[in-house]
């Protein structure tokens, strides 16, 4: 394959788009239902208050669907220049998308902004870290598709370590060197023995879930509080940004594992892409021979990386627990690392556009609780299914042939 | 050292060099990973621990105890109950052993094919789901004679699946999207389209439905008929697995199709090269492993009267994971790995009556898969000789078998 040849644009992604686009005009604008719908911006303990927006349902659908289609016109004249449509345009018709589904879903109601938005971010952050873990793991060429055995680790020790010692940072503490020594084992398999990095994945995964599930039973279930009792960390309250409307109350309102994840993605944007040690992990990944040959010591980059991207789930997994739900439940990772690896697939391998499709996902969770109140008539089966016919519509349509890292998937044998 | 000797040492480090002998190992390795599992997680255990080194023989029973009772409990689920008060109730457990390990045989067929075609069926739950709402429709909704209905709704449930997998295969083909992240989204579909089905009684949903999505129970014409009577469970899925191991060795080993799919997996380069279409096997693969999970799906909603919940998938797709991996891929493996693992299924309960979660046994299944990923690792510990090249193993089989003559 030469690098040089440029690859051919498709029309696939603004046909999607003007597909979708006419899907929200007609079902959202002219056969929506009549009504208006209140957007509001403002909680009643934020110290600058907005009004809410209110707003013809109908109107708010077609405008939605005109815009939407521009974009796909966009689109289509950056694909007839052979030319990509730019992430952010994509975001914004992405959010646009999001705006006319809630005013459709709440006709003749009111859409809590704030709250939709925070609940999303703090249901999104242990996807995100899972797929950080895939991120770093699979640039330096070892497929992980053990996010979910790593997530599930985490989730176990944070709760019951913070139970036992009382402290939550010895709780993420553990949460963190566990998932990581979990992940050695991924690394070992894969580069020492050589092992089929899929397999050892998948069977992680089954380890994981036999060990907690056979300790949770064990143990947890009869004295459930004095080892499965940790409660949430504090809600810490950013002085002055907090009182940002809108945004305030969404990133700066929140626990330390939503400020870690907030952190933690553009860092690693920041070591992957612009210093020497992600330039050198990224060629590991790439072309491990050409790597080597200039002194990296592949099997050694390739061990560290996955081992902290282990970390990094291991973070993700107390999210789930101490950061979220107050306590460790059977399976509760049920498939997130796995969506997880659907958002770094779909997210191209890329920290920054991983977590914004991370941010989908959390966003379905809430709307699925959320809309069954608003409105019941929708059977929630269907919203369920949202967005994982997203992804499939998104990885049909905008990702398709994804270009995974070169060497993904091959073990480097020193010739 | 004789020529003949040398040529059977030769032979002894080809057999400990083998797949089999690894396999073993690595199946006594997980039962030992499991065992100490349990040891750890004994109350009795831990108490002796306190005071080892008074009297650290206490400890040892613990351990002994709880070990022997744990893996007896699960021969007396999963194999032959010999404090049963008949035979028929004394050999019920291997029967147990064979009902579950059918669909874990089928669907871990469909997963193998794929691993030889170089593809990662993770969607066999969705596959699964396809042909139980299929069969599932036929089952309930149709009126059809004894025998053909079952027939009917079995390859109903086939095609529901082969459905949902050549679509993968398609999506993948045209468009080059990757089939693990395919199929794990559409288990997420199909699970919620299996969902909404059983909550609308025009579709699938029971008559006198209480809310709780469920099916109607299958005729009775459907259902699949018991092999030994109604005193035991084990029904005609079996007598389908097994059909489906014979069909998937020719169709591997033997057909042309089966050739074409194992080029591709070797490489799919040389392949294309070669002039086989590379993306339609692509299809082909994964709708013919769909096909076989679809076996399977006939299975979980034919084979109980009482309805099938959404639940009712019993994660077969995901275990069917390991079923293939333990088996090698190859069909008699596959068959070995299945019951293996339906006999953990079996001998489930009857652990989790004397107090030792079952959950073990996933642990347990875990590690000989993780054993078996790494044959360097399994040589390692066992200081077995290196994968040997000489055919001196070939050479005394040839003779003992009086083929093939002297080379």
């Amino acid at each position: 394959m030469n690098p040089l040849v440029e690859e051919k644009v498709g029309f696939k992604a603004p046909i999607v788009m003007a597909s979708l686009g006419f899907v929200v005009i007609l079902f959202f604008g002219f056969l929506g239902k009549e009504g208006d719908v209140a957007f509001q911006l403002s909680r009643r303990q934020d110290v600058i208050q907005l009004d809410p927006i209110i707003i013809n349902a109908v109107l708010l659908g077609i405008v939605s669907g005109a815009l939407m289609l521009l974009i796909a016109v966009f689109s289509t004249i950056q694909a007839v220049q052979n030319k990509r449509t730019p992430v952010w345009v994509s975001a914004i018709f992405g959010l646009i998308g999001v705006i006319s589904l809630l005013g459709w879903l709440a006709t003749g109601n009111s859409v809590p902004v704030a709250f939709i938005a925070g609940t999303a971010l703090v249901l999104a952050v242990p996807i995100i870290f899972g797929s950080m873990a895939g991120v770093m793991s699979e640039r330096v060429g070892v497929t992980n598709i053990a996010i979910e055995g790593q997530l599930l680790t985490g989730a176990f020790m944070a709760a019951v370590v913070s139970t036992i010692t009382k402290s939550y940072t010895l709780g993420i503490i553990f949460a963190m060197s566990t998932a990581a020594i979990f992940s050695m084992i991924l690394a070992t398999f894969a580069i020492k023995y050589l092992a089929q990095q899929i397999i050892v994945g998948v069977v992680l995964n089954v380890l994981a879930i036999g060990v907690t599930n056979f300790l949770f039973q064990q143990w947890l279930k009869e004295d459930g509080e004095n080892l499965n009792f940790p409660g949430t960390l504090d809600v810490i309250r950013i002085p002055v940004l907090s009182d940002i409307p809108i945004l305030g109350p969404v990133l700066f309102e929140n626990r330390l594992t939503v400020y870690f994840a907030l952190i933690a993605v553009p860092l690693l944007w920041f070591v992957m892409f612009k210093t020497k040690l992600g330039l050198r992990a990224r060629a590991v990944g790439e072309h491990p021979l050409a790597a080597d040959t200039v002194g990296i010591n592949v099997g050694r980059t390739r061990f560290w990386w996955v081992t902290l991207g282990g970390a990094m789930a291991g973070l993700g997994g107390a999210a789930l627990t101490i950061g979220n739900a107050g306590a460790f439940g059977r399976e509760m990772t049920g498939g997130i690392g796995f969506i997880a690896l659907a958002v770094m697939i779909l997210g191209r391998w890329h920290p920054i556009t991983a977590s914004l499709a991370a941010l989908l996902f959390g966003f379905s969770i809430i709307l699925r609780v959320w809309a069954n109140q608003v409105s019941p008539g929708i059977p929630s089966d269907f919203i369920t299914m949202v967005p994982y016919v997203v992804t499939i519509i998104a990885v049909v349509g905008f990702v398709g042939r994804s270009r995974a890292p070169k060497a993904l998937a091959q073990p480097y044998v020193k010739g | 050292m004789s020529e003949k000797d040398d040529r059977f040492s030769q032979a002894f480090k080809e057999i400990l060099s083998g797949g089999l002998t690894r396999t073993l190992l690595a199946i006594i390795l997980g039962f030992l990973v499991g065992a100490l599992f349990m040891i750890v997680s004994n109350k009795e255990f831990i108490e002796a621990l306190g005071y080892f080194f008074s009297r650290p023989a206490d400890a040892f029973a613990a351990a002994w105890n709880v070990v022997a009772n744990g893996y007896g409990a699960l021969f007396r689920g999963a194999i032959f109950n010999a404090d049963a008060d008949s035979f028929e109730k004394a050999i019920r457990p291997i029967t147990e052993t064979l009902r579950l390990g059918a669909p874990l045989i089928a669907a871990g067929l469909g997963i193998g094919l794929t691993f030889r075609v170089g593809l990662f069926n993770i969607g066999g739950t969705g596959q699964l789901i396809f042909g139980m709402i299929f069969a599932t429709w036929v089952a309930t909704r149709l009126e059809l004679p004894f025998v053909i209905h079952m027939l009917v709704a079995v390859i109903a449930g086939i095609l529901g699946a082969t459905f949902l997998g050549a679509l993968v295969g398609y999506l993948k083909a045209r468009t080059g999207a990757h089939e693990v992240i395919l199929t794990i989204m559409f288990n997420y579909v199909a699970i919620s389209i299996f969902t909404f089905l059983m909550r609308d009684p025009n579709l699938l949903q029971e008559e006198r439905a209480t809310g709780n999505p469920k099916a109607d129970p299958a005729a009775e014409t459907a259902l699949l008929p018991k092999i030994f009577g109604d005193e035991f469970s084990v029904h005609f899925g079996l007598i389908f697995a097994l059909v489906a191991v014979v069909v998937y060795w020719w169709l591997m080993e033997r057909s042309t199709i089966g050739y074409r799919l194992r080029m591709v997996g070797h490489n799919p380069d040389a392949a294309e090269s070669a002039g086989v279409n590379v993306k339609r096997t692509y299809v082909i693969a994964m709708a013919l492993s769909a096909a076989f999970v679809g076996v399977a799906a006939g299975n979980q909603a034919l084979g109980t009267s009482i309805g099938v919940i959404p639940s009712s998938h019993a994660n077969i797709g995901f275990d069917a994971i390991t079923v293939a991996l333990l088996g090698g891929s190859s069909a008699p493996g596959i068959l070995l790995a299945g019951l293996l693992f339906g006999a953990f299924k079996a001998g489930g309960p009857s652990m989790q009556v004397i107090g030792i979660s079952p959950e073990v046994l996933g642990i347990v299944q875990a590690a000989i898969v993780l054993f078996i990923a790494a044959p360097p690792l399994i040589r390692a510990l066992f200081r077995l000789p290196k994968p040997q090249t000489t055919n001196a193993l070939a050479a005394i089989r040839d003779r003992f078998f009086r083929k093939g003559g002297a080379k």
